[in-house]
């Protein structure tokens, strides 16, 4: 928990972004060596160096990784999302091998167990639905009807609560029945209002949710202590203190879905732009509520439907800049740091993202398919930027090649700082001795002169 | 009017490109005519695409349309041979373990209107029905779709098999979000395109269109 001083409110957001970084970089904990202290910290150091556009130490190392430490070790994605010990060995297998400069997360495979239990439908994952080596992947669909806007915009809580999670989650489905909860206001009426819950379907949906909640305390329980020894014995920081999303993506993704939204942008684009205004404040707090729970000022942010391709610049300007602009200023108000994975390619909206109104040393822009001599050229001295290593080449390249693509990167982009060396895509297939072959490059090559 | 239609589609006018289409066959023109007017229109979205000048949710659009369109001229044609020559015929599909659709769905409607005779096998194929697929429909192009990393040796796995059932013939293109040259070799794929339009245009070159 970060603990927010008294004199919080006078802060501008550039003290609060420093208070919030050396609070990570001086982390209380135990750690098992002062080896893994002094990696720790000099690791933490060279992410807030970057984020702050100053000269680290050298480039730091941090790869953006799927479900491959699984395979690496030998073990099948459904064991890692169900053998919480087998996740625990692959994990820290991973970490230690390759030793990046930040946590690879065990926690981010996430409980298949507890999917089981809800019926989780907006995804496919081994075991379930997808074979027990792949990925889990999402399952589009229109979750949120076309003329729905208006329950979404009055009170999105409760059509989450009474719409969305029922049709994504089948063993709460009886929610549907429930009332709001925004009706239980006046003692004659309590009564009435509390019918809905004694319904034996809503009961049972509510016994499964508490149950999963349970299979949620025994997941935690294994996984905190993988996350932790992989911190306390090897010194890795974790640079995911939280996770939000552009609202357009929230919409597109989860919501709508790709034809939903698009077909919304021509048929309904008032309705669409009010209810991503709406998210916009929601998202902030999911994002700095999580950055302080956890102590860790980084909020992980994919870009999704927003890349090159998905429309046109007229049309990002209209519907997915804005509301994330408006996110990501709630978040660097707040002194946390937007951390954004942008997939696909961004070629043609670097001068739209380098919005003036967003101060330099506030962001992290994490690139796939985008030209990285352009992006220095339009980010540098703005925000600190990185990625871009392509996963086909460390899929079916050697190491040799890929040696050769990170220091042609590091000599185009990394020189004078604000520069995270990573692959562009998430990995969840490749080849380990090419992984080696950009961390241990990286490290070597990557040293600021 | 048919020029109506056309640009009402390729301006994004939903309502009133569904409008001219109705007054079009009410006031007799032939409903064939009215499909043909469609087809024009998606043709220039197409290009349009193919231009950068317009994007997924203007192909999902004009798609929508093309839909509602046909879906009312159906009933009125069912009676008249339509005999439509066709460029080709292509087998597309998602690889097996993976199950993204939205892209291959795009490509496998704009080799459509395009003029090709498309088999869409869905997603998370294994290599050997597309193998049967190729061998039923006599098909001489196929598609692979893959959005994971994942997709890699699936897709070097379906290429090999069509190989080893003799279908050496048959010219394979590959796409997805991680695909790229360095994959195509991978793979042993003839091509690998970046979006819709350049799946279109490389099974125009193989049918020597």
């Amino acid at each position: 928990m970060f603990a927010i001083p008294e004199n919080w409110n006078k802060l501008t957001p550039k003290e609060k972004q420093e208070a919030r970084l050396n609070s990570w970089v001086s982390a209380k904990i135990e750690f098992a060596s002062s080896e893994a202290e002094q990696g720790y910290r000099k690791r933490a150091q060279m992410v807030k160096d970057v984020v702050q556009l100053k000269k680290p130490e050298r480039v730091p190392v941090i790869p953006w990784w799927g479900v491959y430490p699984a395979e690496y070790a030998g073990i099948t994605v459904q064991e890692a999302m169900y053998d919480y010990e087998k996740l625990g060995m692959a994990w820290k297998k991973f970490n230690r091998d390759f030793m990046p400069d930040a946590l690879v997360s065990a926690a981010l495979i996430g409980p298949g167990k507890v999917f089981d239990m809800l019926d989780y439908k907006l995804y496919r994952w081994p075991g379930h639905g997808t074979p027990p080596t792949t990925s889990y992947q999402c399952i589009e669909g229109e979750y949120m009807m076309a003329d729905e806007y208006d329950l979404l915009i009055t009170d999105p809580s409760n059509y989450f609560m009474r719409l969305y999670l029922p049709r994504v989650l089948g063993a709460l489905g009886p929610w549907q029945m429930l009332g709001p909860w925004t009706d239980i206001v006046e003692l004659p009426f309590v009564g009435l209002s509390l019918i809905p819950v004694g319904i034996p379907p809503v009961q049972q949906a509510f016994k499964t949710f508490l149950e999963a909640g349970q299979a949620v305390m025994e997941w935690i329980s294994a996984v905190g202590p993988i996350e932790g020894e992989s911190i306390a014995v090897l010194g890795l920081p974790s640079t995911i203190g939280a996770f939000t999303k552009a609202p357009f993506d929230t919409l597109g993704d989860t919501l709508r879905g790709t034809r939903g939204i698009m077909l919304d942008m021509y048929r309904q684009p008032g309705k669409l732009i009010e209810a991503m205004e709406r998210l916009v404040p929601i998202a902030i707090d999911m994002g700095v509520r999580n950055a302080t729970a956890n102590d860790n000022p980084l909020v992980f942010i994919p870009l999704h439907k927003g890349a090159d391709g998905f429309m046109s610049n007229k049309g990002f300007q209209k519907f997915y800049w804005p509301t994330l602009k408006a996110v990501l200023l709630g978040l660097i108000e707040a002194g946390t740091v937007p951390y954004l994975f942008v997939e696909g390619g961004y070629n043609q909206r670097l001068d739209i993202i380098t919005d003036p109104d967003i101060p330099a040393g506030h962001t992290v822009w994490m690139f796939d398919h985008t030209d990285m001599k352009e992006v220095k050229k339009k980010l540098g001295g703005w925000a600190c930027f990185g990625g871009n290593v392509p996963g086909s080449l460390l899929k079916a390249g050697t190491p040799q090649e890929v040696e050769t693509y990170v220091k042609q990167l590091i000599d185009d982009v990394a020189q004078d700082g604000g520069y995270i060396l990573a692959n562009g895509a998430v990995l969840d297939d490749t080849n380990p001795e090419n992984v080696h072959a950009m961390i241990d490059t990286g490290k070597e090559y990557g040293v600021c002169r | 009017m048919s020029q109506k239609l056309i640009d009402a589609i390729t301006d994004m006018r939903e309502d009133d490109a569904l409008k001219i289409s109705d007054e079009m066959l009410k006031g007799g023109t032939d409903p064939l005519d009215v499909l043909e007017a469609c087809r024009k229109a998606m043709e220039v979205v197409g290009q349009r695409f193919e231009a950068g000048e317009c994007f997924v949710p203007e192909l999902i659009l004009a798609g929508e349309v093309l839909k509602q369109i046909s879906e009312k001229i159906k009933p009125l044609i069912k009676e008249r041979a339509v005999s439509v020559k066709k460029l080709g015929k292509v087998v597309i599909g998602t690889v097996e373990g993976d199950i993204h659709d939205i892209a291959k769905d795009i490509v496998a409607f704009m080799l459509d209107v395009s003029g090709f005779e498309v088999t869409d096998l869905g997603v998370d194929v294994p290599p050997i029905r597309f193998v049967e697929a190729v061998q039923e429909t006599g098909a001489t192009i196929v598609g692979l779709s893959g959005f994971l990393t994942l997709a890699y040796d699936p897709m070097k796995a379906t290429v090999e098999a069509l190989k080893e059932a003799g279908l050496d013939d048959v010219k394979v293109m590959i796409g997805g979000g991680q695909v790229d040259e360095q994959i195509r070799q991978y793979t042993g794929a003839d091509a690998y395109g970046r979006d819709a339009m350049a799946a279109v245009t490389l099974a125009k070159q193989w049918i020597g269109g």
